[in-house]
């Protein structure tokens, strides 16, 4: 359970550091933003909200049956877009109004 | 490193659930300085980071708040404080209504009244509900965040809390924050047994790996009294992700099964408590793994299971899709949870009266903090917010000289003597440590031997849950071994130090929460507190058991319950 960050994508802008409940991102010397405690990840997922770059991927470890797929976000307006990547290259989306309570 | 000294006449540490709702309540008070600190960005801290699902608490039509107080005082077995139940139960709905007139999603009938799930919950979407409350706290003129500063320590002058001391967990400052009256909200403790996941997902866990028992820990070693911290909480959750399962049992009316499909939850009762029990039950009878009988609930049920987990635990739609198998086609496995120490679903905390007062004068506790009042969740952390910002405006009108009068910004300067030495403790860290400690140990290595010790001798998940008095002991020896240790210490930087001290918390807790479970010589809540020992429950327990440190050791003692139309005569 961890975030990966793309540093060519990334601008530097520091948001997810701020967003972490856990200041586990810090930007680096080259001004880019680095997990620096990749095992202590919640998964809340708030710095792949808060990355206006979308560099920020999600995944599961591999002890909690994590395989590969990565798990992005963006959103405009009241809607997000989940967006799954699977190893072998297939993507999945699921789409989620803000404006919609849970069915459940 | 550089010293800082604010002053406000309220200080509200934690900006939380009920850390932010205090904020706003006090906003109605524009001549009160307010000052609200928090080890993170408040806009994604503490519990409800990723979002939650439903409002957990709620008076429902045709329901009163005695009936949820009944629920919750059954579901905790008779050891709850009616007073503090029934004053948060009036308060539900109410702040259920602010969080919706704060921007908060609900599901409405078409005639208007909330759309209810259950006889307890109200359906909405909760992704945002942590910024729209940060929000309402910052919108106050009269109220100032401080973020991304750890607080440590209580400041205690003539038996009075006067402020409290931390640092800022990115730069070399220490703060010392004064004020006439304090509010802890500092969510409860995880990460003091060894987790679901040990080893790269160790924080893949349910509660907040970030909320580390602060509050406790603080109020413990400043003398304050503590409740029921043996109610140890321990969730059902969906294996790996340990993703709530409540959406899935409630949403689609899914049971629990062993693994040859026998419905078993009837066997073991229905509390919380025994439906953890039960699946750790059909486990050790050979009839695992269990599940929640999802398979065939349609297509549209779990695209609708998608959205909801991703409005509150991404983690569980990334599990399906990953798996190709969504639980339409796949039942969904569940475990319990390694035991956490969480106020607001257990009666853990403070030991506080009707207004959340805790036993120390100018201390005030509201949320999972706070003990006696258990399934709070949302509402009841919001309405505990609220009742511990007026009784800290009463206790500033009672005594006036208190009243800092400051601005709530901060100013360079002499810190306090007390204040001094909690400082001169953060740089020894920053220092190096004890070269002879840290030149073998950091904060780490220290975590997962007291992680392991609670496991094996405290109940934790390697065990069943199941404790003997002689394991206890043992788990005291081993716990108490590794506090000098923490001490001694080294912090590299200030992300380091911050280490340091959730460690630090962690193990006074677990000191605590180990003279609890030794304390209660009896089982009357199965899986949070399985005394081998002593495996009936024991009339003779109908009563508290509360505690109190004094000079590093934790003192036991007993307190009547105050039960249905009861109030608590005085505190101690
Ligand atoms: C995953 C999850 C899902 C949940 N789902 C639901 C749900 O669907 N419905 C529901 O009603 N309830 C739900 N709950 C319960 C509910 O979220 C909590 O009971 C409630 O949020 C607790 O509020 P709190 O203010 O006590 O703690 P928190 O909201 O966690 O606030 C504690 C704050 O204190 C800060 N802090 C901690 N230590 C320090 C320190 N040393 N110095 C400074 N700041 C510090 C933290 O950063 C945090 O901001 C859920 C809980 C979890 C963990
Ligand atoms: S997912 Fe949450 S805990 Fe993990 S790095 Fe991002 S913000 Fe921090
Ligand atoms: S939020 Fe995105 S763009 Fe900004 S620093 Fe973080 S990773 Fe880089």
């Amino acid at each position: 359970m961890s975030v990966s960050i793309d540093a060519r994508a990334c601008v530097g802008c520091g948001a997810c550091a701020r967003a972490c409940p856990g200041n586990l991102i810090a930007l680096g010397p080259d001004g880019h933003a680095r997990m620096r405690r990749p095992r202590d990840c919640w998964g809340c997922t708030a710095c792949l909200k808060a990355c206006p770059a979308g560099a920020i991927a999600y995944f599961l470890g591999a002890d909690a049956g994590g395989r590969g797929t990565t798990l992005r976000v963006s959103r405009s307006g009241a809607l997000s877009v989940w967006e799954f990547r699977r190893p072998d290259g297939s993507v999945e989306r699921v789409e989620v109004d803000a404006r919609d309570a849970n069915a459940y | 490193m550089r010293s800082v000294r604010v002053d406000a006449d309220v200080l509200v540490i934690g900006g939380g659930t009920a850390g932010c709702f205090a904020a706003r309540t006090l906003g109605a008070y524009p001549q009160v300085s307010v000052l609200v600190v928090d080890k993170a960005g408040i806009e994604r801290s503490g519990c409800l980071a990723a979002g939650v699902n439903a409002i957990n608490a709620y008076v429902t039509r045709g329901r009163t708040p005695e009936y949820y107080a009944d629920y919750a005082m059954d579901d905790a077995a008779g050891i709850a404080r009616w007073d503090l139940l029934i004053s948060m139960s009036r308060r539900l709905n109410d702040c259920a209504r602010a969080l919706e007139d704060e921007g908060l999603v609900f599901l409405r009938e078409p005639d208007g009244s909330y759309a209810e799930r259950g006889t307890r919950n109200v359906k909405i979407n909760g992704e945002n509900i942590k910024p729209i409350l940060a929000r309402a706290a910052r919108r106050q003129p009269n109220v100032r965040v401080l973020e991304r500063v750890d607080v440590t320590d209580l400041l205690v002058e003539g038996g009075a809390v006067v402020g409290a001391v931390g640092f800022s967990v990115n730069s070399d400052v220490a703060y010392e924050l004064r004020a006439g009256a304090v509010i802890m909200a500092t969510g409860g403790a995880a990460g003091l047994y060894r987790p679901n996941n040990p080893g790269f997902s160790r924080h893949k866990m349910w509660y907040c790996p970030f909320d580390t028992g602060a509050g406790y820990a603080m109020g413990l070693l400043a003398g304050a009294e503590m409740t029921t911290l043996e109610m140890r909480f321990i969730a059902l959750r969906c294996k790996d992700t340990i993703a709530p399962t409540g959406t899935i049992a409630q949403g689609v009316h899914a049971p629990q099964v062993n693994a040859a499909g026998e419905v078993y939850e009837g066997r073991y009762g229905l509390r919380t408590s025994e439906r953890v029990w039960g699946t750790v039950q059909e486990d050790l009878a050979g009839r695992g793994p269990c599940y929640l009988r999802t398979r065939g609930i349609g297509e549209r049920a779990q695209r609708d299971l998608y959205r909801a987990y991703l409005n509150m635990s991404p983690a569980q739609t990334l599990r399906w899709m990953e798996a190709g198998a969504g639980p339409d086609e796949r039942d969904v496995e569940v475990e319990g949870t390694e035991p956490y120490v969480v106020g607001g679903h257990t009666a853990s905390g403070y030991w506080v009266d009707e207004g959340r007062a805790t036993t120390l004068p100018g201390l005030f506790a509201a949320g999972d903090v706070a003990g006696g009042a258990p399934q709070k969740y949302v509402t009841g952390a919001l309405a505990e917010g609220q009742i511990a910002a007026q009784s800290a405006l009463a206790y500033l009108e009672a005594h006036p000289g208190l009243a800092r009068g400051g601005d709530a910004r901060g100013a360079s300067g002499g810190l306090s003597p007390a204040a001094e030495r909690i400082v001169a403790g953060y740089e020894a860290h920053l220092a190096g440590g004890d070269p002879a400690v840290a030149r073998l140990f950091d904060a780490d290595q220290l975590e997962e031997a007291m992680q392991t010790a609670m496991d094996r001798y405290a109940g934790g998940i390697s065990c069943g849950y199941r404790y003997t008095e002689a394991g206890l002991a043992q788990a005291d020896r081993q716990v108490a071994g590794l506090q000098p240790l923490a001490d001694g210490l080294a912090a590299a930087d200030a992300d380091d130090l911050l280490r340091v001290y959730e460690l630090r918390e962690r193990l006074v807790v677990c000191r605590a929460l180990v003279a609890h479970l030794a304390a209660r010589r009896e089982t009357r809540w199965h899986a949070f507190a399985e005394n081998a020992d002593h495996p009936q429950t024991d009339p003779a327990f109908a009563c508290y058991v509360n505690s109190r440190m004094r000079d590093g050791r934790v003192e036991t003692f007993t307190r009547p319950l105050v039960g249905r139309g009861e109030r608590l005569e005085r505190l101690d």
